[in-house]
């Protein structure tokens, strides 16, 4: 099961020799330097193995959007309950998604409650478990970004089950990245670029920061050298004026992407103006069902009419903590009203969730 | 202000998980009890792994646990229910410093259970308490309407005899004691999530499911002699659970080392695989101590010298700063806190 070279990534003394070519660089440039991921497993590796501890006081790392179970809006989510609360129903999703709190009631309370709500590990599970109830709608809750579409986009290609639905709340990442660079007051001097997104998508989607934008970015992978390796990337364009966008995770991550995934998305769905939770509508920020399996789409196929829903709640400052504004431990809630018993807030509830990480992590 | 959303009216997996869900509800269902110990023995507001009931004309305690017994598949690589029954109640004993002689069980079943596979389970039941040397003195049965209850629960009361000079508690641990683990982390709970249906893992991973008895006969003389503050099998909650429980009722620190912790090449990749966090994972024989750094060394050896100890490390220090943390020095050199764990470990989606 080993990965050739993963245990360099996970090395003491390759972490000591990055640390202080990150030294000699930062002193090099005498500015204080700001950088934001937007992955949350980028976030649970620099939690985990304390690499802010290690790094310079001049280097902030900000975390940016990338929890996908924190952005997906409230609304979706009381759809999802909605349909839970009917007979004959059975509402699959990923692990993490149950727990979010939403206008009313988290999944995990409903299936408390009686409803038939199922945790699945891949999209091919709910097909599974369609099969196996033909006389149940079997609704798969669709969230996660370009990683997640082309599982989900497959299956729907190969023909499941005429019980079987999704709700839609796939969100795409350059878009949202797009939108933080509007943002002026951010400042942030390079993106540590999520791996796993960029394997599905390759490098081309990022030339926009480096070019137009001249920001430097670099795709990362998740082990705690991939992160510290990727910042000395960022460092070193910094140094030399640079603002490309380089590739740290090539063990896995091709120029190009994974073609035949960006093709399935392709054919299944077509990108649109779509909500974030906390965030708002974000430019192309998201997929919907294309027309011609529109029989699988849940939206079309029940009749389900969310009123009004609440994406943050009174006192909550997850839209701050999402794009890196605001630390979680600078919003009156954490720790006191708001932690992970009693999330009130998105961000507090996903293991990929900042809020969470922070709660968890450190003091 | 916003009120609190997340907070529910209605039981929840969670709170059976371990962590500090559960400890609220225990808290819940504890804080009327009229009598909650015996004299001064330990008793309901520990929440230790059991309690004590003081002899005082024979300077003897009489050391009691509970503990109801569920596990989904109930035959899982390396044990089945009735071998996990006998040895969480006698590694409860045990870590009280107790040696066990008796338990009483109680089986509820459900409706429709084959008869076969209850044999298996007693016969398992019996063949780890004649290892274990306990005596099963007592019992009940009951039968449930199907779909009441999943299958079947084992639920057993331990029974065992301590010296009143042994004082091995969770709020004894102290400032300078090493803390050791006598064996991997994390084998039970992570073979178990690989063998569940949905997964399709494929591992050769089994439970580490088994008797303590050995292991702390081994080191009889440090716990006769006091060098050993506190014992603790990290069940449910993992090592994470089981060290923050500590410096909660001790008020002082850990500072464990990463690269000391033993743990399983299959453990950490299926661990990793799934976004889980292995401090948090079950074991079902292993126990944590916390020992008098004078004798750690000894102790150290003596359970090495013990199959099952084989791999057992000393894997941090209690300190005094940061009181009620436990802290983590990372295999990379970084530091970070390690939480109570929140509840159920499920994997994460991408």
């Amino acid at each position: 099961m080993d990965i050739p070279g993963i245990k360099m990534l996970r090395s003491k003394e390759f972490t000591k020799q990055i640390i202080s070519s990150i030294n000699s660089l930062v002193k090099n440039i005498k500015k204080p330097i700001k950088f934001m991921h937007v992955c949350g497993t980028h976030e649970h590796t620099i939690s985990k193995y304390g690499l802010r501890t290690l790094l310079p006081k001049e280097i902030e790392i900000l975390s940016g959007p990338g929890c996908p179970v924190c952005i997906c809006p409230a609304a979706d989510i009381d759809k999802a309950v909605e349909l839970g609360k009917r007979d004959n129903t059975i509402i699959t999703t990923f692990g993490d998604m149950i727990r979010v709190p939403a206008t009313n009631i988290s999944l995990a309370e409903l299936k408390a409650k009686g409803a038939d709500v199922r945790i699945i590990y891949s999209p091919h599970d709910a097909i599974t478990i369609a099969k196996e109830n033909p006389e149940k709608e079997v609704i798969f809750f669709a969230i996660g970004f370009e990683t997640t579409a082309p599982l989900i986009g497959y299956e729907i290609q190969s023909g499941p089950p005429s019980n079987f639905s999704i709700i839609c709340a796939h969100k795409l990442i350059p878009a949202a990245l797009e939108l933080l660079m509007s943002q002026s007051q951010l400042r942030i001097d390079g993106f540590i670029s999520p791996g796993h997104v960029s394997t599905i998508i390759g490098m081309k989607p990022y030339e926009i920061f480096a070019q137009g934008y001249k920001i430097p970015n670099v795709i990362s992978g998740f082990e705690p050298n991939d992160v510290l390796l990727s910042i000395s990337m960022l460092l070193n364009q910094l140094k030399n004026k640079r603002s490309d966008t380089l590739n740290e995770y090539s063990r896995v991550v091709k120029p190009e992407g994974n073609l035949i995934a960006q093709k399935i998305i392709e054919d299944v769905f077509s990108s649109v103006s779509s909500p974030w939770r906390g965030i708002g509508r974000v430019y192309y920020g998201g997929l919907v069902i294309n027309d011609k399996y529109e029989e699988f789409d849940a939206d079309k196929k029940f009749d389900i009419k969310i009123e009004k829903s609440q994406d943050i709640p009174p006192g909550c400052s997850c839209h701050l903590v999402m794009v890196g504004k605001l630390y979680p431990y600078e919003c009156e809630l954490f720790r006191e009203e708001c932690t992970p018993i009693n999330p009130i807030g998105p961000c507090m509830v996903s293991q990929e969730g900042t809020c969470s990480i922070y709660f968890k992590y450190h003091s | 202000m916003s009120k609190k959303k997340g907070s529910s009216n209605v039981i929840r997996l969670a709170h059976g998980a371990g962590g500090s869900l559960q400890e609220e509800l225990i808290r819940f269902i504890t804080k009327n009890i009229p009598l909650k110990k015996v004299n001064n023995g330990i008793g309901v507001e520990e929440l230790d792994d059991g309690a004590t009931i003081p002899l005082k004309n024979y300077e003897k305690e009489i050391v009691v646990t509970a503990d109801g017994h569920t596990v989904f598949p109930i035959f899982f690589p390396g044990g089945d229910l009735g071998k996990l029954s006998v040895c969480g109640t006698v590694n409860d004993i045990l870590m009280m410093g107790g040696d066990p002689i008796a338990l009483t069980s109680m089986i509820i079943i459900e409706e429709g259970f084959e008869f076969d596979k209850l044999s298996k389970l007693i016969e398992s039941l019996n063949s780890t308490a004649k290892d274990a040397n306990i005596a099963i003195i007592a019992g009940d049965t009951k039968v449930m309407p199907r779909g009441s209850l999943n299958e079947i629960i084992i639920s057993t009361t331990g029974i065992g005899l301590k010296d009143s000079k042994i004082k091995i508690e969770d709020r004894n641990v102290k400032v300078g004691d090493k803390i050791i683990i006598t064996g991997t982390i994390g084998d039970h709970g992570t073979s178990l999530m690989a063998s569940r249906e949905g997964l399709n893992i494929s591992t050769e991973l089994e439970s580490d499911v088994a008797l303590l008895s050995d292991v702390i006969n081994t080191i009889k003389n440090f716990v006769q002699g006091n060098f050993i503050h506190a014992m603790k099998d990290p069940t449910r909650g993992g090592i994470a659970g089981a060290l923050n429980d500590w410096v909660n009722k001790s008020n002082t620190s850990i500072l464990i080392e990463e690269e000391k912790i033993p743990i399983k090449k299959e453990v950490q990749a299926i661990c990793d695989m799934l976004g889980l966090d292995p401090y948090n994972i079950a074991c079902e024989g292993r126990a944590l101590l916390a020992v008098d750094p004078t004798h750690s060394e000894e102790i150290l050896k003596k359970i090495q010298s013990t199959p099952l100890g084989k791999d057992a490390q000393i894997i941090g220090d209690v300190k005094a700063d940061n009181p009620k943390r436990v802290l983590l020095k990372t295999i990379v050199g970084g530091t970070r806190f390690v939480d109570m764990p929140i509840g159920e470990p499920v994997p994460r989606i991408c």
